[in-house]
């Protein structure tokens, strides 16, 4: 019994059962069909798929031939190795508990089953991305999940924001994914298939080849490469494509845990570490991919210090935390990289599930209108601290030893790249904890700054009102927390480094798919740097305390006396706006002088109307034929008759 | 015997008179009756010919052709009877409906 198999189609049956029947029969019992698909997932992946794969088994087969034209076969199968199912816990795991505390967070809504349909559609997509043992597959599941985000962060369809920024997230990506769609060209050109196996097999064939590629002659291995990172760069929302994230909170928070953290954006980086025996052949793009996951995670960390939307800032973290990711793939360490993914999927789900409990208590996602809610949500309050401090890379919790080995990664691996992303790196340390914690102090600790439109006239007493409504969240978005917090906390301790007396067993796992990156330092070197990187978060952490709790009048004055930084994070460094300048503004203006004022306007319009205005003319002259007179049919008749009567005779 | 030409000159001459009446009376009787005699000489032509090359074919045929005026002009004259009954006339020039 092929029970995987169970693990990406049972989301797809709950997506089915709420898509067709969730209107009329299921409404609000619609999350009983995807919690106990997804939660079904996670039974099998943990009792049946982790076990074989700890033992050292893979399952590579094909299922179903899915298309067979010549050369070109591509099936539907699954390849599981201990990539996929580090991927397939992290899916089941976080899709579980945010689909549990989805229950609550989503209460009462109008779309309670569309939102629950579309879960289940995302988790059914993003494991077969995971779970593909080709790349039309992976491409199949890539595409899907995009379509699943685009759904969910329009969830919301009629509020015009929500709508622009799925339409955003669509097209930014299909920039990326133009990329990777030529990529998965080339590969298939290159090695005549798209299975993974055959593809890194005989990978070593295309080492100093070139192609000739829009007239220049490039690597081959550079170019798919870098075809491939494309596609990872529009999902993953590294710069120069990250600027849709940030928008994408306007889906529910549930989505943004689980789609805009958790899983689908880190799909980029499971493409690198998946794709690295291509990779590893060109040292291009792994300085392009460290160098670019390098600026991502330092210039979103910058922009998190300024914003004010609670789930913005969390949004920046997402994408700087991606970008640490990125980092260790591009100096070689993928395992790294996907130990932060691992660790990141916790905590991460975590800052946004407690930030939607916040949000949902005092409905509203300015971090300025909110402050002293720790002794009103208290659970919430300790989990978001938990979070931002394994976020942070407080010593002993999760992200402390992922962050600390891709630091680690990218200061051994010895190169200058290495070193330059080192340097971000460190200071990607310092700002994390800095700017988690200024969300947190904001949040959670002095006054409580909102309700001011209730104490309109009413004096203190609106104030008070408004304050009154604040309550913890209900057990079933709570619970969810806790156990997050506990992966938070300690999903990390399977990957402690020799050096602290833990065993890497994280590393080892995935040494099959991925390798072990090689480290030309030493012991003291390795101490140096841990405690550098330690001591830099400490810093954050405490400037953070000193500016947000004690001199709280601070920060403003630093705001105004550098206003031109301060107005440059603010406003995103003007990526918006450039990009404004230079791709909406020319393609609308394109759009309404030449597609609408000459394509449609004269040419299709002038033979759409031009066609049926001609024969409506002739029309016009030709019925004055038709005088109702039977007289003149009778002599039309006639003399039609003794017209072809004499041309017969006269043509014999 | 008479030769055939006598009876061709006949059929033709029924048959002016009748295309004659059909386009220059405006009574829809006559009209009718025009129809009829163009019908006539048509089977007096059939007939004939049958008869000077001695093939049935031509008589059989004439039959259909009287059974096919008959009904025409039942049908004909009905819908004359309701046209008069609506337009209180018979004259076609006063019936243009159907105008373009």
């Amino acid at each position: 019994m092929k029970l995987y198999l169970l693990i990406p189609f049972l989301p797809l049956a709950a997506f089915l059962i709420n898509i067709l029947i969730g209107k009329e029969v299921m409404r609000d019992k619609a999350h009983w069909p995807s919690i106990l698909a997804v939660l079904g997932s996670w039974i099998i992946t943990v009792t049946s798929v982790l076990p074989q794969v700890v033992a050292g088994k893979v399952i590579n087969e094909d299922l179903y031939t899915w298309i067979l034209s010549g050369k070109f076969n591509a099936s539907v199968g699954f390849l599981i190795d201990p990539l996929t199912a580090v991927m397939l816990f992290v899916v089941t795991t976080c899709a579980t508990l945010i689909h549990i505390y989805a229950v609550g967070y989503m209460h009462g809504d109008t779309g309670y089953y569309r939102f629950f349909a579309y879960m289940s559609l995302f988790t059914f997509c993003m494991l077969m991305l995971v779970m593909g043992n080709n790349f039309l597959q992976l491409y199949f599941g890539w595409e899907g999940v995009g379509l699943c985000s685009y759904f969910l962060i329009g969830y919301y369809f009629n509020k015009k924001s929500a709508a622009d920024a799925g339409k955003k997230a669509f097209i930014v990506n299909r920039f990326g994914d133009f990329g990777f769609g030529i990529g998965v060209f080339m590969i298939f050109l290159t090695f005549g298939t798209l299975h993974y196996v055959p593809v890194f097999a005989n990978v070593g064939e295309i080492v100093g080849k070139t192609v000739n590629f829009l007239g220049w002659n490039v690597d081959l291995p550079t170019l798919i490469a870098l075809l491939l990172f494309c596609g990872a760069v529009g999902k993953s929302a590294q710069i120069p494509l990250h600027v849709w994230l940030p928008d994408a909170m306007e889906g529910p928070t549930p989505v943004s845990a689980l789609i805009h953290a958790a899983t689908m954006v880190t799909a980029g980086v499971f493409l690198v570490a998946r794709c690295n025996p291509i990779f590893n052949l060109s040292a291009v793009a792994m300085n392009v991919v460290a160098v670019i996951g390098a600026l991502t995670m330092f210039f979103a960390a910058t922009i998190a210090i300024t914003q004010n939307d609670i789930k913005r800032i969390i949004a920046y973290s997402t994408c700087s935390h991606l970008g640490y990711m990125f980092l260790a793939c591009g100096v070689g360490a993928y395992g790294a990289g996907i130990f932060h993914l691992y660790t990141h999927a916790f905590f991460k789900a975590l800052l946004f599930l407690a930030a939607g409990s916040v949000i949902h208590s005092v409905h509203t996602n300015d971090i300025q209108e909110m402050g002293g809610l720790r002794k009103y949500m208290p659970i919430t309050y300790a989990v978001f601290v938990i979070a931002g401090l394994s976020a942070g890379g407080f010593p002993g919790l999760s992200g402390f030893f992922s962050k600390d080995e891709i630091i680690w990664s990218a200061y051994a691996s010895g190169s200058y790249v290495g070193k330059f992303v080192w340097i971000l790196a460190l200071a990607g340390a310092f700002f994390t904890p800095f700017y988690t914690f200024r969300l947190i102090f904001v949040t959670f600790h002095g006054k409580y700054r909102g309700g001011h439109e209730e104490h309109h006239g009413h004096g203190a007493y609106g104030a008070t009102h408004g304050e009154h409504h604040i309550h913890e969240s209900p057990k079933v978005m709570t619970v969810p927390l806790m156990f997050l917090a506990a992966g938070a906390i300690a999903a990390g301790w399977v990957g402690i480094p020799p050096l602290l007396g833990g065993g890497e067993y994280f590393a080892e796992f995935l040494k099959p798919v991925v390798g072990l990156p090689e480290f030309h330092a030493t012991h003291a070197e390795e101490w140096g740097v841990m405690g550098l990187s330690t001591t830099l978060v400490f810093i954050g952490l405490g400037l953070s305390a000193f500016l947000y709790l004690r001199k709280t009048d601070l920060p403003e004055k630093i705001a105004t006396s550098f206003s031109f930084i301060y107005k440059m994070l603010y406003r995103k460094y003007y990526v918006d706006e450039f990009y404004n300048f230079i791709i909406i503004r020319p393609t609308l203006w394109i759009a309404d002088k030449i597609l609408v004022g000459i394509t449609d306007a004269k040419i299709i319009e002038g033979v759409v109307n031009g066609v049926p205005g001609g024969i409506g003319n002739f029309s016009q002259k030709l019925r004055k034929v038709q005088t109702g007179l039977s007289q003149h049919y009778g002599i039309i008749m006639a003399a039609g008759a003794v017209f072809i009567i004499a041309l017969a005779l006269l043509l014999r | 015997m008479v030769p055939l030409s006598w009876y061709m000159v006949l059929s033709m001459v029924v048959f002016s008179i009748g295309v004659f009446g059909f386009l220059s009376r405006r009574n829809i009787i006559i009209m009718f009756m025009s129809i009829e005699l163009m019908l006539n000489a048509v089977n007096i032509s059939l007939i004939s010919f049958s008869y000077y090359i001695q093939d049935l074919r031509g008589q059989i045929l004439a039959f259909f052709v009287i059974a096919v005026a008959a009904s025409e002009a039942a049908i004909g004259l009905a819908i004359v009877i309701a046209l008069f009954r609506n337009k209180a006339t018979a004259h076609v020039d006063e019936i243009h409906e159907m105008k373009g």
